[in-house]
């Protein structure tokens, strides 16, 4: 894996969901013959995709299809049974990212929000961003935290304990850590999970944001609002397989139409 | 050092977390009074009683203590998925088993110094005379029970019945730590007192053992 063809990472000037927060262009994602076994079960079953720097791809499919294990193994966080997951031509496979000095490079540019919110329940909002600002080396960790607090309409909670937030306030929190570091690669489990209108909103003007400045994002969804704010291209998995991939066919919010229909049936 | 910064803010981020719940400290404290007042009572051990069985008394307590907890120290990082965070963070995956046995190093050892005092007057010990090399066999032996505990914490945490594998895998492998450390700490509530140099050694030596595989491995011990 190099990590030399990076930029850094934005400096304290920076504000989250602001495209001039962003280094221009996005950090491409290739699954090559990717397959990821629990147990007996194949969660995904040799997968191969590549997402090119900037594209905005919507993941959907029924539940178990194998959204969730590829996302997390864009974010490094599983070994492939078999095959390889490699960015921007920079090879990286499951064995090699899991060493620490060869992906924190890559690390650095990836955002993640997942189903869990990935916070601290016994520390306050800004103390969790203070603490993931520090732990990604970011310039005045404290001015970073409180930037983020503002977009996401958390500012004058700042420094309540996340454990006494509403399940909304949770996931917008969770949303600002995931975008805390600048990433070039976002990707998001399902991310409008507990959002209201007003945080649906935010968080399509933040992915458009991201996308407008080059941003290549990943995420699952069965079809809700906020892809649709920045979607240029939809797969749609089954069974841990590729079953439709709008760049070859289809079209991108048709297939995000269909998903959300079968959501609602389901 | 690459490390010592994630190690130093993953490690900011225990203490403040602990010391704002006071969970694993308060019910260390607690379990182990209860232990020592307990036996004290139970057996009303003469002065030569105390001084042959009050060590061995006192690290038994701390290793049970010990097994329930550093079981959280892990757990706790499972209900909002916060380890996953940690491992996306770009740091050496070891830093955060290396804070987290620094934390239980530092909750222990808190525990231990506010025992102290309780255990003397309990069984009749005069530790002031012996508290310099007192502290610093309480030292060796609480890192060796940090070390094996947190790595143990880490792989029981992804198990079932993890409230009981936890003891079941550190007990055994901590015997040899445990009695070094019993009769390191006898050796010094002996007349004359005396720090027995092999038991020294053998917790030293346990210790950059266990260190040394925690580093090399440690890694691994974070993975789904």
């Amino acid at each position: 894996m190099q990590a030399d063809s990076f930029t850094p990472a934005p400096t304290k000037s920076a504000r989250v969901g602001d495209p001039a927060s962003h280094s221009r262009g996005g950090l491409g994602v290739e699954f090559v013959e990717f397959a990821k076994r629990y147990g007996a079960r194949f969660a995904l079953r040799g997968v191969s995709l590549s997402i090119a720097p900037g594209e905005c791809v919507a993941l959907v499919g029924p539940n178990g299809s194998g959204k969730t294990t590829l996302l997390k193994a864009a974010a490094l966080l599983i070994r492939p049974t078999s095959g390889r997951v490699q960015f921007s031509g920079a090879g990286a496979n499951g064995a090699a990212a899991s060493n620490g000095g060869d992906s924190a490079a890559i690390k650095r540019y990836i955002g993640f929000v997942s189903h869990s919110i990935l916070l601290y329940d016994d520390l306050t909002a800004e103390e969790n961003l203070v603490l993931f600002a520090r732990l990604y080396g970011l310039d005045s960790p404290e001015d970073r935290a409180r930037a983020a607090l503002d977009p996401a309409g958390l500012a004058a909670r700042g420094n309540d304990l996340v454990r006494n937030f509403s399940r909304g306030m949770r996931q917008r929190l969770a949303i600002a850590r995931a975008l805390l570091a600048g990433p070039k690669l976002l990707l998001l489990d399902e991310p409008s999970t507990g959002l209201d209108r007003a945080g649906q909103q935010w968080l399509g003007a933040a992915l458009a944001n991201l996308a407008a400045a080059g941003c290549t994002v990943l995420m699952s969804t069965h079809g809700a609002g906020e892809a649709s704010a920045c979607v240029t291209r939809a797969i749609r998995l089954v069974g841990g397989t590729v079953a439709e991939d709008s760049a070859l066919s289809g079209d991108a919010r048709a297939m995000l139409a269909a998903a959300l229909a079968a959501h609602r049936e389901a | 050092m690459a490390l010592a910064r994630p190690i130093g803010i993953l490690l900011a981020k225990e203490l403040r977390t602990e010391f704002r719940t006071r969970e694993l400290l308060v019910s260390t404290l607690v379990f182990v009074l209860i232990v020592l007042v307990l036996f004290s009572f139970t057996f009303d051990p003469t002065t030569v009683e105390s001084r042959r069985f009050g060590p061995g008394l006192l690290w038994l307590a701390l290793l049970f203590a010990g097994s329930l907890m550093l079981h959280p120290s892990f757990t706790r990082e499972q209900s909002n998925d916060t380890l996953v965070a940690l491992r996306m963070a770009p740091i050496e995956p070891v830093s955060i088993i290396a804070a987290k046995i620094l934390a239980n190093f530092c909750f222990l050892l808190v525990a231990e110094l506010v025992l102290l005092p309780v255990f003397a007057a309990l069984y009749n010990l005069r530790i002031l005379p012996v508290l310099g090399r007192l502290v610093a066999v309480l030292i060796l032996g609480t890192l060796a029970l940090s070390i094996v505990g947190t790595v143990f914490a880490a792989i029981s945490s992804q198990a079932r019945m993890r409230e009981l594998l936890l003891p079941l895998l550190l007990l055994p492998l901590l015997t040899p730590a445990l009695v070094a450390s019993a009769e390191a700490t006898a050796g010094l509530f002996e007349d004359p007192p005396a720090l027995g140099a092999v038991w020294v050694g053998v917790l030293a030596a346990f210790d950059t053992i266990f260190l040394t595989v925690t580093w090399l491995f440690g890694e691994y011990l974070l993975e789904e």
